[in-house]
């Protein structure tokens, strides 16, 4: 079960990240912009496809719970907000371009350590999924990682926005590399992702022309563990709507 | 013994030649084949079995392609369809056949280039020198990494203005 929570848990930060992307479609700054981070958006609700794809395929196979099967829209669609396991940074709203791509940024940075363990994962399928989300995130983290450095390093104004989404999502970072209950014993080593990340960090925000956050500040936590913010029911108020209100329902 | 193992073959030489048939939804110049997506077909005991890879983990087209493949084995007369969806190896530009590539630019789009001399992650990385599919005229510039499909991204010519799209290395 552990492990079936560690792998749900990878699916909803992916879903929740996605749906709140997807806030900006048509609504993006420039058009080629809009396809940009709705395009990374639908990359990131494919990896939450896989990963709850296969939680459902284990989550059956444990025979857990008799004339209930277990799909990947039972998971998005019918589990409540404490059941959700997605960290807190990615139910935060959209805010600005700033907060959306520093958010990727500090997001996708993580991910790419995270997937590269998972590539020598004993688990096959998930080795699999991870293999085939690295490439994506290369891209997005390339992608947020120029934008960082292009607003910071641009005019007062974006120099302003980059600096106040930094402090405000700052805090919510350390929950990345907090291991929840799933992850003790799960092969996977967050402190050396973490360093690794504090790394590439510092990287991006000196040529941002930022300054780097203290390390040791008091950090946000709970999503994991299923205690989210007050933003997440909105969230799911409205991704979960239609299959609350009319159950099953198909195209 | 030996007779049962020709007609296997047989058979999935018959399901390979429907596949052949079997278009991308997205870009309908590229069969499934060209693509390289289809990993491979397993006739067993009147099962028959399609092992597909999708290009991106969103790829939209994929549930849609699966349905095709189902489909038309159905027309032709196929029962007890399986179709695997694999992940590793993970698909790269690398699998499109190089008859797919020709079609691509034939209908405007501009080919992938080769693997060796692009897909570089570096930050602010130059963009790939392509080739315009309608001029020749490596004198281009990139627009958005991003395009109108996931697999795409949108170029324009300088020599002769024509926007157009460019199935990126993956
Ligand atoms: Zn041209």
């Amino acid at each position: 079960m552990q492990h079936i929570n560690f792998i749900l848990s990878l699916a909803d930060s992916n879903l929740i990240l996605s749906q709140r992307n997807a806030e900006w479609c048509g609504h993006g700054p420039v058009l080629e912009q809009d396809i940009a981070i709705t395009n990374i958006t639908l990359d990131l609700l494919g990896q939450a496809r896989n990963f709850y794809q296969y939680a459902a395929r284990l989550i059956n196979e444990t025979g857990n719970m008799p004339g209930h099967i277990a799909t990947e829209d039972s998971l998005a669609y019918r589990r409540t907000e404490r059941e959700f396991k997605n960290i807190l940074l990615c139910e935060l709203p959209k805010g600005d371009w700033a907060q959306t791509v520093l958010r990727q940024y500090f997001y996708s940075a993580f991910c790419k350590g995270l997937y590269f363990q998972l590539l020598q994962s004993q688990d096959q399928s998930l080795a699999a999924i991870a293999e085939k989300s690295l490439k994506e995130v290369n891209y997005h983290v390339r992608w947020s990682g120029e934008w960082v450095i292009r607003l910071g390093d641009g005019t007062a104004e974006s120099k302003q926005r980059i600096k106040q989404a930094l402090q405000f999502l700052w805090p919510y970072t350390g929950e990345m590399f907090m291991p929840a209950d799933f992850e003790n014993n799960n092969g996977i080593d967050l402190a050396s992702i973490k360093k690794q990340w504090l790394l590439d960090v510092q990287t991006i925000l000196e040529e941002a022309t930022l300054q780097m956050p203290a390390e040791h500040i008091f950090m946000q936590s709970g999503g994991k563990s299923g205690t989210h913010t007050e933003h997440m029911g909105y969230i799911l108020a409205e991704m979960q709507y239609l299959q609350r209100m009319y159950p099953d329902a198909n195209w | 013994m030996q007779k049962q193992t020709l007609d296997i073959k047989q058979e999935e030489k018959k399901v390979w030649d429907i596949l052949g048939h079997i278009t991308d939804p997205e870009v309908p110049v590229l069969t499934i084949l060209d693509l390289g997506i289809v990993r491979a077909v397993h006739y067993d005991a009147n099962t028959i079995e399609i092992v597909i890879t999708p290009t991106y983990s969103g790829c939209p087209a994929m549930d849609m392609i699966a349905a095709n493949i189902r489909m038309e084995l159905l027309a032709a007369g196929y029962q007890n369809i399986q179709i695997t969806h694999v992940l590793s190896p993970a698909w790269t530009t690398d699998w499109m056949s190089e008859s797919g590539k020709e079609k691509l630019k034939a209908y405007g789009i501009a080919p992938p280039n080769a693997r060796q001399q692009v897909c570089n992650n570096d930050l602010f990385a130059p963009h790939e020198a392509v080739q315009c599919p309608l001029c020749n005229s490596y004198h281009t510039h990139r627009v958005s990494e991003f395009g109108s499909t996931a697999c795409k991204a949108l170029y324009q010519c300088d020599a002769c203005k024509e926007p157009f799209d460019y199935f990126k290395c993956h």
